[in-house]
């Protein structure tokens, strides 16, 4: 049961992974890479670690995602509109 | 080798070719953070030992009996202040991403040609 | 063409390199002599239920110094990187003020989640979780009053103090450690007490707190900084 557990998460995470790099938009990127650590604190919690699973859930898919948008959207709204 | 082991290896070399085959900085540091969770499930799924429980102790799972009953708490100690750091280090990069971008109004690595030779 | 082959090459042979590595992970049975040590004396030596807290405070507390020095470190980097010119402080474009629900919301659900924070890192010794975990929830509180509330200021000087204070005082903790008992950031200053309780496991509470608190301060920290600097 765990294990089958295991495996579908698995073969998300390994294909977000590839999602996160291939994607044109930026965006989906960064939100693909935030799938993927949603997803490991599941897989902690599944191996007896509930305390990794917490702070995975609330910093790997929580703030890294906040703050991987705050540098996005430096990038983007410069480039856009005004080159100086 | 276990189930969690092949997942992390897997996504350390996804991470590591996109590291090296993307050109946008951005995309490069999201392989680093996928290399840095691929690490985390690698070190948690040493520690772990099939039927085990979560190392705290309270009135079902009592001091006597827990060494048989536990999983290994050092891995999960390790791992937490591991992830912890993460979180620091891809926002200092990311910082130095946007500096980057403001200097040359250019993401992509190809464009830093100053240290090439 | 020729790059993605070096690249190809490149990646196989890191994974000849740590192959072997990872097959040699077997399933476990039973706890290595180590753990078995950290379980069977854990709980009577250092009164603390969760196993995990135990290792980090006091086992392996002097790893835990050194990781919240990285993470000051890189916070310190973050705000330098991120220093704000002088003479260019005025923000030509003004921010958009957020909706109504939205701040009436964000008025109800931060002092609870400020709260939810602080009984995470209080109970880090009986409850999964810890000073790491309630740093980041505080720090998830204040970045949402920060989106709802733009044109806010967040007072660096109590940021600052708050910081500084309790990393001096984790460190005080650790080297009153050295003279009232065995060693550096030796939990058993204060009395054991009552296994299970929430006054018990000596300093583990304080230094929890401790850590909660100056990792909540620099994630808070970071954040801000992302978001202020407009340039």
């Amino acid at each position: 049961m765990i294990n089958g557990i295991i495996i579908v998460l698995g073969i998300i995470m390994i294909a977000s992974a590839f999602m996160a790099i291939y994607m044109r938009s930026l965006l989906s990127s960064i939100i693909a890479a935030g799938v993927i650590s949603l997803l490991a604190s599941i897989i902690y919690l599944l191996l007896a670690a509930p305390d990794v699973a917490m702070t995975e859930a609330a910093i790997g898919s929580g703030l890294t995602t906040v703050v991987f948008l705050y540098a996005f959207n430096k990038v983007k709204g410069r480039g856009e509109d005004n080159h100086g | 080798m276990t189930l969690v082991s092949i997942i992390g290896f897997v996504l350390i070399i996804v991470g590591l070719w996109g590291m090296l085959t993307q050109n946008n900085i951005i995309k490069i540091i999201i392989g680093f953070s996928i290399i840095d969770t691929g690490i985390h499930l690698l070190i948690v799924s040493i520690g772990y030992i099939k039927g085990k429980t979560a190392p705290i102790i309270d009135s079902v799972l009592l001091k006597t009996d827990a060494v048989n009953q536990v999983v290994d708490p050092i891995p999960s100690a390790l791992v937490l202040t591991a992830i912890v750091i993460g979180l620091a280090v891809t926002a200092l990069m990311l910082v130095y991403a946007v500096n980057l971008y403001q200097r040359k109004q250019s993401l992509d690595i190809n464009d830093f040609e100053e240290l090439k030779w | 063409m020729v790059k993605r082959f070096l690249i190809l090459l490149v990646l196989v042979f890191f994974v000849i390199m740590l192959l072997p590595l990872v097959s040699d992970i077997q399933p476990q049975t039973e706890l290595n002599p180590l753990a078995k040590k950290y379980v069977k004396d854990g709980p009577d030596e250092l009164g603390s239920a969760n196993l995990v807290t135990s290792v980090i405070v006091t086992y392996r507390g002097l790893d835990t110094l050194g990781e919240v020095a990285v993470l000051f470190i890189a916070t310190a980097g973050v705000g330098f990187m991120l220093r704000r010119r002088k003479g260019s402080k005025t923000n030509p474009q003004k921010k958009r003020e957020s909706s109504e629900i939205l701040q009436t919301g964000t008025a109800l659900l931060t002092p609870l989640i400020f709260l939810f924070g602080i009984y995470i890192f209080l109970h880090g010794h009986l409850t999964p979780g810890g000073g790491f975990q309630g740093g980041v929830v505080i720090a998830s509180a204040i970045l949402l009053s920060m989106l709802s509330f733009p044109q806010s200021e967040i007072n660096h000087k109590i940021l600052n103090a708050i910081e500084s204070l309790s990393g001096v005082l984790y460190l005080v903790i650790g080297i009153l450690g050295i003279y009232l008992a065995a060693g550096f950031l030796d939990n058993r200053i204060l009395p054991l007490g009552d296994f299970g309780r929430l006054f018990s496991a000596g300093a583990i509470p304080v230094i929890y707190s401790l850590i909660g608190l100056k990792v909540g301060s620099e994630l808070v920290g970071i954040l801000d900084s992302m978001q202020r600097s407009d340039s």
